[in-house]
């Protein structure tokens, strides 16, 4: 009897680890935690799996990579590479490509799942985003996000470099002029990072350790911290029918959500050997080993890094560079590489707080907004998104201007007149829509479907049957809050005192009115009462005397 | 003979011709073309037919003695390389004014191509053409080939020669597809934007080594397709669009309700 | 809160809002339903682990098939095969797993009650008296000396680690060395990276070579020498003598037309080395900066804001190209106290 036996073993060991752990109270716990089921939840999941995957096959990688920036001649293939004095880090990387069995697919994979890492990141950003998902209780969790994403970015930047290859040799030389460009310690600090004059020979050793050890050891703790609030806030929820913010509808974590989450992990991981098996990825043979001499047409970063090669790209020279008593400041360099990353960064970390304020709403939040009930929102993550894609197209413009047949001159004009138009006009169209998209539902719920049966009255009146929405379908499109702008307290008060925070008031107000001046109500009980009233004619199975004539097109 | 004429009207007559005008084509380019000796003894015939194929073709715009004018360069000293290079890829005659002379199915034959080289040679001494053996892959060394060409042609032509972009709308040309021959007299004459590389910057055998190095390339890449060899701008878009594409798709699947 | 400053609800009047509706109901799958619908969609998923293991068992096949022989193709099918099999092997499990969970497990919602996150008032009491206990067993409150004296030495032991880690991890700090290159009168420029001296006679109108100084094969072969090539790279170019338009300053830093550029960009310091040779401009694939080496390299498009610096050359005795001097500004991109 295997079944019993198996069975009174599983006990054995469950009674063994309570009696140390108090196991029990955490299995009640957890096992049957609710978890809400929606593709777009899975995006952080992504991140989360493509995550483990680096950290797999980067210690595999480990296990053949020699960090080391002293020359050596290389023995081996491939047979561009053969006799070529370059250094230990690229020579055991090309030992590792093709000497290693399974060591360019792990290569392969490694680049892949970090440009997937990244861009998962991004769109589950765009999700948390756009659907409110930030607001009381997450703001903290929204930070420790962001701080992610900026900690893949530097995975991202540090790993890069690690071959000691031409391309992104010279992406540390942009790296070491960006630095120099910052005023009074820039030369100190490129010192400091390249224990010397650059390149030295101090850089890949300490890009390694912080590759291998310092970031991952952050991203780790983070997703930690990341994960231990996702837990204890429970997760946000779509809204819908039986959806509140005092509860959580889905399916318990043990077993449904544990073979879904389970098994999708082994599908990121799956998708991601797919790609290392199928697609070259950063070919390093053929950049070369490091020489700050050459450089490649096509001298790029990863896609993540592309919008501050765009920024770079697009910052004319001309009057850019002062001289103030003797001193340079270079702004052409500190603006699009400092201030413009500046700028996006603290647009992320400050959103949540800058909306709650004008808002006033101190609510906790668990049922997450339509992107369209909140115009402004939206219509801002647009433009922002819309910036940052302009900026990575801008780091293209040398690939646009070969395959579209365009002058490079041109393209890079036409990015710098769109850098400060398209945000604009992406917000402009985006909160448009919104509202278009709200009225919409308006009209809807009081309404109702059009139906194609056309009825004629008796009096001759030809009228469209309007089926009036069921439950569900009208309980998703009235149940969010319009928020209106804030109203500021009067300057004095009763007896003609000056208030104190008048003005801070007021600029909140004049914010506030920025959000939430334009704005769609929902449709109150008492609308639809009135509108069904004054068009009874939605009612036609109950009335007599009309005719029905056929069904088509209203139009 | 009188078979052969009266198969005249067949059907086939203009294909079975039309093989014959290649083979013989090819058959003058085999001799004349690859050997700069050709070039150089020239027959004094061949370089009369190139001048009359000169008037007619290239003297409206570079003059009637090849003289050139403000914007168009002369030919006097570019020698049979330069010749041969720009009407071969049928960059000249040029089509139209554009910001470069593009690559075009060539106009002229190989025999009458080697006709112009021979007249524009013989006004002034320049670069021979090519023997076959300089530009023999087989001979070069790519590790070699390799580090020249990072250094002196990857700029502009992308590190394994996927063409990159100039400024105002030029650009650095694609070499994957290119006739050894051509990229030897490229180097050697400059054409256009491109600077000259003489054989005192890149020697014969380094420029060999370059082609060796680009002959290496037609492997494509150890690591499966080659994306365009563009680096990480198309490896970016790839994973957004493969990558997370099937990744999401995944998750909509998940996140659907089974039927 | 004032009347004035409106919280932002809408309508809190509970007869101007809709009622919940509830929970959608449960709609059942084929296979809650239909017995053989329920036994296929187990076979399916019994299919998909078989596949994971085929997949396996095809990587392990590969592994020892294809030895990968150093070629680019033998590469390429040892890691296609690899990976291939890994793919199956894992996709396998996943849809399984997934398909498994969505067609054959219980898919009816639950919902559970969240609960305040905020302490109640009297833990948090409890928490705020607790704490004041600790401070006031310390004692930290009433004395101020050893307050003080604690933060001091918490704030100043770190010197310990930083004070070393600094004095070091900058090499020498000596950040003057970014004014000199390795250029010095005399100095013969040689072809990079072959090494091989230049002749005037050897550069032709339209040639560009990529230049080094001619140090010994020693030193480009030593740590070092990258450091130092970083600042020495050169463009050695010759014009027309007719298109060539020089500062009077600069009259004798060419010869015959030739002229020597800094490779190194003055925008972030990218080697500028595209040269046009018919519009004698050079543009730096990073970040397009042109700069017209007809006129003084200066700039005339792109990021970069100052010409790019000249090296000043001439001939030697034997027809070989020399250095007049090091180059009389500091190369590559600006900083601080470039000017001082």
């Amino acid at each position: 009897m295997s079944t019993t036996t198996t069975e009174r073993a599983a006990a054995g060991t469950a009674d063994y680890l309570d009696q140390r752990t108090g196991l029990g109270k955490a299995v009640k716990e957890f096992a049957r935690k609710t978890f809400p089921d929606h593709w777009s939840f899975l995006l952080g999941e992504i991140a989360l799996y493509s995550l483990i995957v680096l950290i797999l096959s980067g210690f595999f990688l480990t296990m053949f990579f020699v960090p080391s920036m002293t020359l050596v001649t290389h023995d081996g293939p491939p047979a561009t590479m053969d006799g070529v004095l370059m250094s230990e880090a690229f020579s055991s990387t090309l030992r590792t490509s093709f000497e290693v069995r399974g060591g360019l697919l792990m290569r392969q994979i490694h680049h892949w799942a970090a440009l997937l890492f990244m861009a998962s990141i991004v769109t589950h950003m765009m999700r948390v985003f756009f659907t409110g998902a930030f607001r009381k209780p997450r703001e903290l969790n929204w930070l420790v996000g962001t701080t992610l994403l900026i900690l893949g970015l530097a995975a991202g930047f540090t790993g890069y470099s690690l071959p000691d290859d031409v391309l992104s040799g010279n992406g540390l030389r942009i790296t070491d002029g960006v630095i120099k460009s910052i005023p009074i310690i820039g030369s100190y600090l490129s010192y400091f990072v390249f224990g010397g004059e650059f390149p030295g020979e101090d850089i890949i050793p300490r890009l390694f350790t912080l590759h291998i050890f310092v970031v991952p050891g952050l991203i780790l703790a983070l997703v930690g911290v990341h994960l231990f609030m996702l837990v204890l806030h429970k997760h946000t929820q779509y809204p819908g029918g039986g959806r509140k913010d005092t509860n959580v509808v889905g399916f318990p974590l043990f077993p449904v959500y544990t073979a879904k989450a389970g098994g999708f992990f082994f599908i990121v991981f799956g998708v991601i050997a797919l790609m290392g098996a199928t697609m070259a990825i950063n070919n390093v043979w053929n950049y070369g080993p490091f020489d700050p001499s050459p450089v490649s047409a096509g001298a790029q970063p990863d896609w993540y890094m592309l919008f501050l090669e765009g920024s770079l790209r697009l910052m004319p020279g001309q009057g850019t560079e002062w001289v103030i008593g003797g001193y340079t400041l270079s702004l052409n360099i500190l603006v699009p590489a400092v201030i413009v990353p500046g700028i996006l960064f603290t647009f992320l970390f400050v959103y949540p707080f800058v909306e709650a304020a004008v808002t006033k709403d101190k609510r906790e939040h668990h049922v997450l907004d339509r992107p369209r009930n909140v115009p402004v929102r939206t219509a801002l993550g647009v433009a922002f998104l819309t910036a940052f894609i302009i900026l990575a197209l801008a780091g293209s413009n040398d690939l646009i201007a070969t395959h579209f047949s365009l002058s490079i001159n041109a393209i890079t004009w036409a990015f710098r007149i769109l850098i400060f138009v398209g945000p604009w006009f992406a917000f402009w169209v985006t909160k448009r829509i919104c509202l278009g998209l709200q009225r919409k539902d308006r009209e809807l719920v009081l309404h109702g479907h059009e139906t194609g049966r056309i009825v004629r009255f008796a009096n001759g009146e030809y009228i469209e049957v309007h089926r009036p929405l069921d439950d569900q379908e009208r309980w998703l499109r009235v149940n969010y809050d319009a928020h209106r702008p804030l109203e500021v307290e009067p300057a004095t008060d009763s007896r003609g005192v000056r208030r104190k925070g008048y003005k801070q008031d007021r600029r909140m107000a004049r914010l506030s009115r920025f959000f939430y001046e334009d704005r769609v109500e929902p449709v109150t009980p008492a609308e639809l009462e009135a509108a069904h009233s004054h068009g009874a004619h939605d009612e036609i199975g109950a009335a007599a005397g009309r005719e029905e004539i056929g069904s088509g097109s209203t139009h | 003979m009188k078979a052969l004429a009266a198969r005249r009207h067949h059907r086939f007559a203009p294909v079975v011709l039309l093989l014959l005008a290649l083979l013989v084509t090819g058959g003058v380019y085999a001799l004349l073309a690859p050997s700069p000796a050709s070039a150089d003894s020239a027959s004094t015939q061949d370089i009369e037919t190139g001048k009359k194929l000169f008037q007619a073709n290239c003297a409206t715009c570079h003059g009637p003695n090849a003289e050139g004018s403000d914007t168009v360069p002369s030919l006097v000293g570019v020698g049979a390389a330069a010749v041969d290079f720009q009407v071969s890829t049928g960059r000249m005659p040029m089509a139209a004014n554009g910001p470069q002379a593009i690559e075009k199915p060539a106009q002229f034959d190989a025999e009458q191509t080697s006709q112009l080289a021979a007249y524009v040679a013989s006004l002034g001494t320049g670069p021979a053409i090519p023997t076959a053996d300089q530009v023999d892959p087989a001979k070069g060394d790519a590790a070699s080939g390799a580090a020249i060409f990072r250094t002196n042609c990857a700029m502009c032509h992308n590190a394994v020669g996927a063409g990159g972009a100039l400024s105002e709308g030029k650009f650095a040309p694609a070499l994957t597809d290119v006739d050894p021959r051509n990229i030897y007299q490229a180097m050697l004459t400059g054409p256009q934007s491109m600077p000259v590389f003489n054989d005192a910057n890149v020697s014969p055998d380094e420029k060999r080594d370059i082609i060796a190095y680009l002959a290496e390339q037609h492997d494509g890449s150890a690591g499966g397709l080659t994306l365009g060899a563009l680096g990480p701008v198309s490896e970016g878009l790839w994973a957004w669009v493969v990558g997370l594409g099937l990744l999401i798709g995944a998750a909509v699947w998940i996140g659907a309700k089974s039927s | 809160m004032s009347e004035n400053q409106h919280s932002t609800d809408v309508t809190s009047a509970d007869q101007n809002t809709f009622a919940d509706p509830g929970i959608p109901e449960h709609q059942h799958r084929r296979g809650d339903v239909d017995a053989a619908a329920s036994k296929r969609a187990e076979r399916q998923v019994v299919v998909l682990f078989a596949i994971s293991v085929i997949g396996t068992i095809a990587s392990l096949v590969a592994y020892f098939a294809f030895r990968p022989d150093g070629t680019t193709s033998g590469t390429r099918l040892s890691t296609l095969t690899l990976g291939l099999g890994m793919a199956f092997a894992l996709l396998g499990i996943g849809l399984a797993a997934v398909h498994w969970a969505k067609a054959i497990m219980n898919d009816t919602e639950v919902s559970e009650e969240r609960h305040q996150l905020s302490s109640p008032d009297d833990v948090r009491e409890a928490a705020v008296a607790s704490l004041k206990a600790g401070v006031d067993d310390s004692g930290i409150a009433r004395r101020g000396m050893l307050k003080g004296a604690a933060l001091s030495a918490l704030a100043l032991f770190p010197l310990t680690i930083a004070v070393p880690l600094v004095s070091s991890v900058g090499g020498d700090w000596n950040v003057s060395k970014l004014r000199h290159t390795r250029w010095e009168k005399g100095m013969r420029l040689a072809t990079d990276p072959t090494g091989r001296p230049i002749k005037a006679s050897d550069v032709t109108i339209g040639s560009v070579f990529h230049v080094i100084p001619d140090v010994s094969e020693k030193e480009r072969s030593s740590g070092e020498w990258l450091s130092e090539k970083a600042k020495a790279v050169v463009l050695l170019i010759r014009l027309d003598p007719r298109d060539l338009h020089e500062a009077d300053d600069r009259k004798g830093w060419s010869y015959d037309g030739i002229v020597a550029y800094s490779k190194i960009c003055t925008h972030v310091g990218c080697p500028v080395a595209l040269y046009e040779q018919q519009t004698h401009h050079l543009l730096c694939p990073c970040h397009q900066s042109t700069f017209d080496v007809a006129d003084g390299a200066k700039v005339v498009f792109g990021p970069a804001h100052r010409p790019l610096p000249q090296l000043p050359i001439t001939v030697d005795d034997d027809g070989y190209l020399v250095a007049q001097s090091d180059f009389h500004e500091p190369v590559g991109p600006s900083y601080w106290e470039r000017l001082k």
